[in-house]
């Protein structure tokens, strides 16, 4: 079943007399437990495609349904819903509370999404483990590196268990081996059958992903399967 | 509902950990909400006390009694046109005493200021009421020692004085003021009496605390004669209801006595406590509203820099309220989350006002009734998370509606 399906999408910012199409007419389908990699030249639509597949934004004209249900007929509170225990958002700027704590941090959606004390703090505790940050629980995320902070971000996404994670240049921020790291478990997060969606620049971080879309000028130029993933080292080839 | 409970809980600890990292400038905030719950709290222990204190006072007076006097205490005539009525003179009580058969009690009052001496303790500066033994029975006094005088040594003039309980410890720290001599003037009294307290520190003078009662026959021996001033005739009715016909009465009689005709008005006026209380009740309105005034003008400054401090709150913050609604709080979550944050520096700050409130109250009490209530207490924690939440309103609401794409792009 596809988890999303996007028909004829745009959007279009107003910017005082002008009119920026920031996407033109995107249609796509994404299916359960897909890894796909959006990539395009800066100014492209990516982020704005990704804020729609969110559910953060709302698209101009166009239709998205999202596990079947249209997005545009949503109230607010139900996109909140869906943020909260659909998708699991990673930017590229971590975005952590900087006065909380990592478990705080990870937390978070679980306190909007009603889960008791004891529960929460114990599944933030696992969601850290399982990045690797079990020996970092209570360091705030100026106390951490950058690779440290992007897994407590990711750490925070995968809590919710959410159908989707959807990673805006996660590895932006980072050098090339934190980044490597990074993807290593994105990979085993797609493993477990998550379904995954990221935007990057990078080429070699786009052949992680079973699906590469590109983008110019708020239009899909190309959707092509990688031939060749790049399968970081001390790992079996997958294909 | 448990999401609800967590909600306020996460939005508690978000406040404090916001105001703990801008300590100085949270404090700053709650100085407005302090002086204005302060000044809140105050203001009505002060318009309790002085409420308390007049009520007291006005009641020391006696419902039940008239006072016939030369001058009307309230009144719209013109002072000289009173200046010139005949003097109210012993032969007109005497002949009132004779001709009035409702009242309870009547006794005929002069007084005269004086200075109390015992040995080289003195009090000056006191209202010396000179009267018949019948004056304790125009009043409620009780006695903490000793007693009135009694008919002989009024009919006798005799030099013994009754003493309010104020002046009793000023010149007797020890209370042991029964069968001393103390000087009146250059006169020497025996005390044989000693009132209990009255109780009405806004009295002043005019509170039987701080006057001392002697017979009538020695303040004409001594200190004025007979008919140099015009007395006042206590007239105390059977009870409160017969008030109004005890007032016909004697406004008649007296008209007879002074040989008014018809169409002259009335050259004596008839007091009573009812006059005071409404005179006092348009004074305590000024108060309360003078206050009210001050005080609401105090909370607002209060309120608007709250107001000011939380638009700086949500701006500062406008990439975080980005990321809890990319993650899944609700508009309602934000909102509740920065209404909390308001309240919670208004409430503090009122906690501390309040505090200050009664700990000055009790201070000022040495020198002015007031009167720490604890509806007081609730009105203050009431009225400063109305303000936290008024002036908390459009920030939270503010930052509710942001938009979660422009508020993470936010710089
Ligand atoms: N809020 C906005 N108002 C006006 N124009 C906008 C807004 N957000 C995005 N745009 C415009 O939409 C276009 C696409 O922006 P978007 O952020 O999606 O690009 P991108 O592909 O993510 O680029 P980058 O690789 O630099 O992140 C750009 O031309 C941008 O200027
Ligand atoms: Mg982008």
């Amino acid at each position: 079943m596809n988890i999303i399906n996007i028909e004829h999408i745009a959007k279009i910012y107003q910017v005082g007399m002008e009119q920026v199409h920031a996407l033109r007419d995107v249609s796509l389908k994404i299916d359960k437990n897909e890894y796909v990699a959006i990539m395009g030249p800066s100014g492209s639509g990516k982020s704005t495609l990704m804020n729609m597949l969110g559910c953060l934004d709302t698209p101009t004209s166009g239709v998205y349904d999202f596990k079947g249900v249209s997005v545009s007929e949503m109230t607010d509170n139900e996109l909140a819903r869906i943020r909260n225990k659909e998708i699991g958002f990673v930017f590229q700027t971590f975005n952590l509370l900087a006065r909380s704590d990592a478990v705080h941090n990870v937390e978070l959606p679980l306190i909007y999404a009603g889960v008791p004390s004891a529960e929460r703090k114990e599944r933030a505790r696992q969601a850290l483990i399982d990045v690797g940050l079990g020996d970092r629980m209570h360091h705030k995320p100026n106390e951490l590196s950058g690779g440290q902070r992007q897994r407590v971000a990711i750490a925070r996404a995968l809590v919710t268990k959410p159908a989707i994670i959807l990673a805006d240049e996660p590895t932006g921020n980072l050098d090339s081996k934190t980044g490597e790291e990074i993807m290593a478990l994105f990979l085993e997060i797609h493993e477990k059958g998550n379904t995954i969606i990221l935007v990057t620049h990078e080429e070699y971080i786009a052949e992680h992903a079973m699906r590469i879309l590109r983008l110019r000028d708020g239009l899909i130029e190309k959707d092509e399967l990688v031939e060749r993933r790049f399968i970081p080292k001390a790992r079996e080839t997958i294909l | 509902m448990t999401s609800m409970f967590l909600e306020l809980r996460e939005g508690l600890t978000i406040a404090w950990w916001a105001i703990r990292a801008n300590k100085i400038r949270a404090i700053l905030t709650m100085l407005g909400i302090f002086i204005g719950v302060t000044a809140v709290v105050l203001m009505s222990t002060a318009i309790k006390g002085i409420d308390n204190s007049l009520q007291q006072g006005v009641s020391s007076l006696g419902s039940d009694v008239l006072y016939i006097d030369k001058w009307a205490w309230f009144s719209n005539e013109e002072w000289w046109r009173m200046r010139n009525r005949r003097n109210i003179e012993m032969n007109d009580y005497y002949r009132f005493k004779d001709l009035v058969k409702l009242p309870l009690a009547i006794a005929p009052v002069s007084n005269t200021v004086q200075t109390i001496k015992y040995g080289d303790r003195k009090v000056e500066m006191v209202f010396l009421n000179g009267s018949t033994s019948d004056y304790v029975k125009t009043t409620n006094f009780d006695f903490s020692a000793g007693r009135f005088y009694s008919d002989i040594e009024s009919d006798g003039a005799r030099n013994v004085a009754v003493i309010g309980s104020e002046i009793s410890s000023k010149l007797f720290p020890r209370g042991d003021a029964i069968d001393k001599t103390i000087k009146i003037g250059p006169v020497n009294y025996k005390v044989v009496g000693v009132l209990a307290e009255q109780g009405s520190t806004l009295l002043g003078a005019f509170n039987p605390d701080n006057q001392v009662f002697v017979p009538l026959g020695t303040i004409f021996k001594y200190f004025a004669s007979r008919n140099m001033r015009s007395i006042t005739i206590n007239v105390r009715a059977a009870n409160p209801e017969m008030l109004e016909a005890t007032k016909d009465e004697a406004e008649g009689i007296m008209r007879k006595i002074r040989g008014l005709a018809h169409n002259e008005p009335n050259d004596f006026s008839i007091n009573q406590q009812e006059g005071l209380t409404s005179f006092l009740d348009s004074i305590t309105i000024i108060i309360k509203i003078a206050g009210l005034f001050i005080t609401g003008l105090s909370l607002f400054v209060g309120a608007v820099g709250i107001m000011n401090i939380m638009f700086v709150s949500v701006k500062e913050r406008t990439r975080e309220i980005g990321l809890r609604k990319a993650i899944g709080a609700k508009r309602r979550t934000i909102l509740t989350q920065f209404l909390l944050e308001s309240s919670v520096i208004c409430l503090i700050g009122g906690i501390i006002g309040l505090i200050a409130a009664i700990l000055l109250s009790f201070m000022l009490n040495q020198f002015f009734p007031t009167s720490v209530q604890y509806d007081v207490v609730i009105l203050a924690i009431v009225i400063s998370l109305l303000t936290g939440v008024v002036s908390g309103l459009a920030p939270a609401y503010t930052a509710a509606k942001l938009d979660p794409v422009d508020a993470l792009r936010y710089e």
